[in-house]
């Protein structure tokens, strides 16, 4: 073996030892530093005759190249290892439970989450959403309604009232939300079609009743709608509410001031298992009242029934929240309780829509 | 309203079942709220014959008896002494629950013999204490009847809630009139024959309200003299016992058998006991009436009364008095069938606080072409079942005659309800309601009966053959849908709280709905207590004055969930509050509160804290506040932010949002401690109040294009400069004077650190902030940087006073 084979092998080896880099500098400052071994080779070159030059250039200048080339390589597999032993320390422990985030910890209460429903499917019918104040004059929660004063109807509503004022009326807490058909119709030309959510007040409370409650009212007013319109309409809102294919619905005749002919509504159910399933079944079940528009509210509106006609109708919004999700206790809506809240209630992104469903 | 079903069948002829019966009264809207059918419970229990008794071999006191079922022979150990071969008696077959004694019988062996029933005695079946013997039949009891049918027990009752047009079906004869419409069966009511008097009535009848004759528009009165008062005969106490009234004599039973018959409430005074002539007149301030209730009450100038020579007999239309009543001792009897005012029933009634079946129906409105025949018809009764001689009628006032004619329309049918009917097929059902029709299709005129107080125009015929013929024959029809995409509906009030709701569910708060009405103190604790905002009749104290602010509910939520364990709360609710009574005193807010360690991200001790949870502060409410206003679109960039806010905040950790001088968009803060308190809760709790409908209005935009982007492509630089300031000057003040002292360039500031100490002097601070710089053509020259940094360290001196921190 040559000398140079001989060095050759030998650095290489020293390469293939080095542990660190800075070892492995080392060796390479030894063999190509300014002094280093194959460097004071090369620098004997210069000396040499042309034919001798011509066979131990190449073979130096290769030397040199490889082993540079080994140099690299073993500095790159050093890095390795360091990287590797670097990440070995970072480790940490990804089971570590996190804090709930905020997005998951809040909720929106069921009654918002239906009223947020309601407005996505009534929207679609091209329904107006009308509010209106929760303290209320006479004329607009009863008179106007075609509930005159001593009408054993005020009776049965169980009003909250307020005291009595300088010129002897009283203000009252509305009892429904007809109040809001009142207000619509005194401010909008028909044709008219709206939805009026909102809170409503009786005084009475007990198992099934509190004090204070949501109801959802829809007015139509023009010049053609009519009983059959009515019945359409509600079919499509209670299959589209309750998410079913098919609903049967029983009308009974019934009486409201505001409305003549009046109905109470019931669909079919099933309360076999342990859920209530709607639309299946043949138990009925109560589920809202509705009416043609009585000719007197539309007098007391400044609407002529000889040319408009219309039909309104209304519901509990507890009451299909319940039906629809399960809550056992008209009373828990109300209580504040967190429990309850975070089991019923909905995530902040779970947006009502019918192109993403209603709910999810 | 309550009737039997054989009660029903004295005026209607019908074959139709139970079931079809409650079916149909619901679907006309006579709702049918229960059916109890006495006979079903006692079902199982029929007449047996006793084929033999024979001695039991291994038991001297008991009998083993054969007994015949009529379909099949059952052998039963029977103890009773009065079991006998050939007897009729009461049989139970196994599997029947027995409600004297609560025992489910099932086959079994006594003394080693087969027994499989019980033949029952009176105390067995929960009838009587007798217990001596089995029940021991008439002997021409067919076997395998029913033993409810020979008790007479098999007539099932109805209970119907009657709406308040309808006061003619508060009488059995209204509601098969409706029954009868609707092709239930024939109604065969009988009209009461007149009844001529013998003599003319002894006691005068003077009506003496002057002006307000319509309070009573008439008064029939007749004596019968002679009777013999005492029980009523069983079918008459039977039928009042069924439907939960209690006999009390023939008179007094023969009236409440007419009002619920023919909903014709009536009053008996005993002649003996009233002095001199009646007057109808106003009640006196002072005047009293002990009445048949046995309670006392006092009348006045708006209560009419029936009255003699000694005072108030009887409140009209409500209720009679004590002192003239009738009982077993009556011998000549006063009968009054009168007329009264709707109105003045009702307000009356309701101010005495009596609920009378005859308040209940005058109240609705009584038929008054009724008023003569119906006292015809009482006092036939009362010579039926109590003998004597009855007077002629003595009437004061007249009887009114509403006539009520309307002009039918039968296209008004098809136009508010779609129904597509044969005017044949209208006019049929009007006419069995009792309205009379003359006229054909173009020209038909109909008269209301003059039972139907709530029939009044062309609506109200058309609401009668809809009920009649039913909303399942009108035929669904869509209602067109309006041209195109559907527009957006909400208001932006409406936008504005579903984004409020969405974005604080985002920050992790829980909605609540809590009460519009909270305690009074609590009310005034939060600026309201209002007199005219207190509710006249309050459910509670807990519940008497309309909520000022959303807070106090809010908090009270969030100490009852701590009280069971859950501290760290965070609620909130969008709602209204009340200023006043008027509409515009109403106002939309979102308000929420965080207690414990319930911040933003995340509650609870956890590994992160180590262990040690942060507590809520006002600058979780104020963030909360803020992300509102910034996803309403509140410009949240130039709002001012005030040190303080209202009472119920700790002073000097609360803050106001204001938008100008004048509009508060928002308060935060601690919650004041002299609140929780009040309150009676515990602390710190902290809260926020965004008032939604006080945002600007958003200007009408041409388009939707969003301006176009302003983004450099030269480097920001950023710059930190220290302020020394007085210690009460808000840090709020200096980032919005460095970030004024050039709008162009100075894109950003923001505080990164504030200290105190001695090092900086008594009553002064430091607040170091960092500034981002935006050069816009080219990049900053040093000098250029210089220049801008002295702009701001001049703004800042200038509106704060402060100095740069050597």
């Amino acid at each position: 073996m040559s000398e140079i084979e001989q060095l050759e092998a030998d650095l290489k080896r020293r390469v293939g030892a080095a542990d660190s880099e800075a070892a492995l500098e080392a060796v390479r400052v030894e063999a190509l530093g300014k002094k280093g071994s194959v460097s004071e080779l090369l620098k004997g070159l210069g000396k040499m005759s042309p034919e001798e030059r011509q066979v131990m250039g190449p073979a130096l200048n290769g030397l040199k190249e490889r082993l540079n080339d080994e140099i690299a390589g073993r500095r790159q597999a050093l890095k390795a290892v360091e990287l590797e032993r670097r990440l070995a320390t970072e480790t940490v422990d990804v089971s570590l439970p996190l804090q709930e985030s905020a997005l998951s910890a809040g909720r929106i209460h069921p009654v918002s989450q239906v009223m947020d429903e309601l407005t996505a499917i009534f929207a679609d019918m091209g329904f107006e959403v009308a509010e209106g104040p929760h303290i209320e004059d006479d004329f607009h929660n009863f008179t106007a309604l075609n509930i005159p004063a001593d009408h054993p109807a005020r009776a049965e509503m169980d009003t909250f009232y307020f005291p009595e004022g300088e010129d002897g009326a009283r203000m009252m807490l509305r009892t429904h939300t007809s109040p809001v058909q009142i207000r619509t119709m005194l401010n909008k030309e028909p044709p008219i079609r709206v939805i009026a959510p909102g809170r409503v007040y009786r005084c009475d409370y007990d198992q099934t009743h509190t004090p204070m409650f949501h109801q959802v009212e829809g007015l139509v007013i023009d010049e053609k709608a009519h009983l059959g319109h009515l019945k359409w309409i509600l079919e499509e809102f209670l299959k589209a509410f309750f998410e079913v294919d098919e609903v049967k619905m029983r009308f009974r005749a019934s009486h409201f001031p505001f409305t003549e002919p009046s109905m109470e509504v019931d669909i079919n159910c099933d309360r076999s298992g342990k859920e209530l399933k709607i639309g299946e079944g043949d138990d009925w079940l109560e589920i809202l009242g509705c009416g043609m528009v009585h000719p007197n509210v539309l007098r007391a509106c400044k609407l002529d029934p000889a040319r408009y006609q219309g039909f309104a109708w209304g519901m509990g919004i507890d009451r299909i929240a319940m039906l629809k999700y399960g809550m056992p206790d008209l009373r828990a809506f109300f209580s504040g309780d967190l429990r309850w809240l975070r089991h019923y209630g909905f995530a902040s992104l779970d947006l009502p829509s019918l192109a993403g469903g209603l709910s999810r | 309203m309550k009737f039997t079903l054989s009660w029903l069948k004295e005026h209607l002829d019908t074959e139709a079942s139970i079931a079809e019966i409650a079916e149909k009264l619901s679907l006309i809207g006579l709702e049918v709220e229960e059916v109890v059918d006495p006979a079903k419970k006692l079902a199982a229990f029929r007449v047996v014959h006793v084929v033999s008794a024979e001695q039991h071999p291994n038991a001297d006191r008991l009998r083993v008896c054969v007994v015949d079922t009529g379909t099949e022979k059952l052998q039963v150990v029977c103890g009773a002494p009065n079991a006998r071969a050939g007897m009729k008696g009461v049989f139970a077959p196994s599997g029947t629950h027995i409600p004297g004694t609560g025992i489910d019988l099932k086959p079994t062996k006594i003394r080693g013999v087969d027994s499989n029933g019980m033949l029952v005695s009176e105390r067995e079946m929960g009838l009587s204490d007798e217990h001596d013997g089995i029940i021991d039949l008439d002997p021409d009891a067919a076997v395998g009847t029913p033993f409810a049918e020979i008790l007479g027990l098999d007539d099932p009752v109805f209970d119907v809630a009657i709406t308040p047009n309808r006061p003619d079906a508060l009488g059995v004869s209204g509601i098969a009139r409706d029954l009868a419409a609707v092709g239930l069966g024939t109604l065969k009511t009988k009209e009461p024959a007149r009844l001529k008097g013998d003599f003319p009535c002894p006691v005068g009848v003077t009506l003496d309200l002057g002006a307000d004759a319509d309070l009573c528009p008439a008064f029939a009165l007749r004596l019968v003299r002679g009777v013999k008062n005492g029980p009523s005969p069983d079918w008459l106490k039977r039928r009042l016992e069924a439907i939960g009234l209690r006999p009390i004599n023939a008179l007094v039973d023969i009236t409440n058998f007419m009002t619920y018959d023919r909903n014709r409430p009536l009053h008996v005074f005993d002649a003996a006991k009233v002095s001199g002539n009646l007057v109808v007149r106003r009640g006196r301030k002072g005047e009293e009436i002990l009445a048949l209730d046995g309670k006392t009450y006092e009348v006045d100038e708006d209560v009419v009364v029936i009255a003699d020579d000694k005072g108030v007999e009887s409140l009209a239309g409500i209720m009679g008095g004590e002192e003239s009543g009738c009982d077993e001792a009556t011998v000549d009897v006063l009968i009054e069938s009168a007329l009264w005012d709707t109105g003045n029933v009702a307000r009356s009634g309701r101010r005495l606080g009596i609920n009378s079946d005859a308040r209940y129906r005058f109240e609705r409105g009584v038929d008054p072409a009724f008023t003569v025949p119906g006292l015809d018809m009482a006092t036939s009764m009362v010579l039926e079942l109590c003998g004597g001689e009855a007077s002629e009628t003595t009437i004061a006032g007249a009887i009114p005659d509403p006539a009520k004619i309307i002009e039918f329309k039968p296209a008004e049918v098809k136009r508010l309800t779609g129904l597509d009917i044969p005017f044949i097929e209208m006019r049929q059902i009007l006419e069995h309601l009792g309205f009379w029709a003359t006229g054909e299709a173009d020209n038909c005129r109909v008269a209301v009966p003059s039972w139907r107080p709530d029939v009044h125009e062309l609506a109200d015929l058309v609401e009668e053959i809809t009920r009649i013929v039913g909303v399942d024959r009108v035929p669904t029809v869509p209602l067109a849908r309006l041209p195109g995409v559907a527009k957006p509906v909400l208001t932006l009030l409406q936008t504005r709280e579903r984004l409020a709701r969405r974005t604080l569910a985002g920050r992790g708060l829980v909605e609540a709905v809590t009460w519009s009405f909270i305690a009074r103190p609590h009310a005034e604790a939060f600026g309201g207590g209002k007199p005219e905002l207190a509710l006249s009749n309050p459910i509670s104290s807990e519940m008497s004055d309309m909520r000022p602010s959303l807070l106090p509910e809010l908090l009270l939520a969030g100490q009852r969930n701590a009280d069971r364990g859950f501290a760290d709360v965070a609620l909130f609710e969008v709602g209204a509050t009340y200023r006043g009574e008027r509409p515009e005193d109403q106002e939309a807010l979102a308000a929420g509160m965080r207690r414990g360690s319930a911040k933003p991200a995340g509650a609870g001790r956890h590994w992160s804290n180590a262990g040690k949870p942060g507590v809520v502060d006002v600058f979780d409410a104020k963030a909360d506040a803020l992300d509102v206003l910034a996803q309403l679109g509140a410009p949240v960039d130039s709002v001012q932010i005030e040190q303080g806010a209202a009472p119920w905040y700790h002073p000097g950790r609360s803050g106001t949002i204001r938008l100008g001088p004048r509009v508060v968009l928002a308060q935060f803060g601690e919650i004041h401690p002299a609140t929780l308190e009040t309150l009676d809760i515990a602390g710190p709790v902290v809260g926020f109040e965004v008032y939604l409908d006080r945002l600007p209005v958003p200007k009408a935009k041409a388009t939707r294009a969003k301006p176009p982007l302003d983004a450099s492509d030269l480097m920001p630089v950023s710059r930190d400069f220290a302020f020394v300031v007085d210690a009460a000057t808000p840090a709020g003040e200096i980032v919005r004077a460095a970030r004024g002292a050039d709008r162009q360039l100075v894109t950003g500031a923001s505080v990164f650190d504030v200290f105190e100490g001695a090092s900086i002097g008594e009553g002064r601070k430091s607040v170091a902030i960092e500034v981002t710089i935006q050069p816009r053509e080219r990049t900053f020259t040093d000098e250029e940087i210089e220049e801008i940094s002295g702009k701001i360290v001049a703004a800042v001196q200038k509106k704060t006073g402060g100095s740069l921190r050597g």
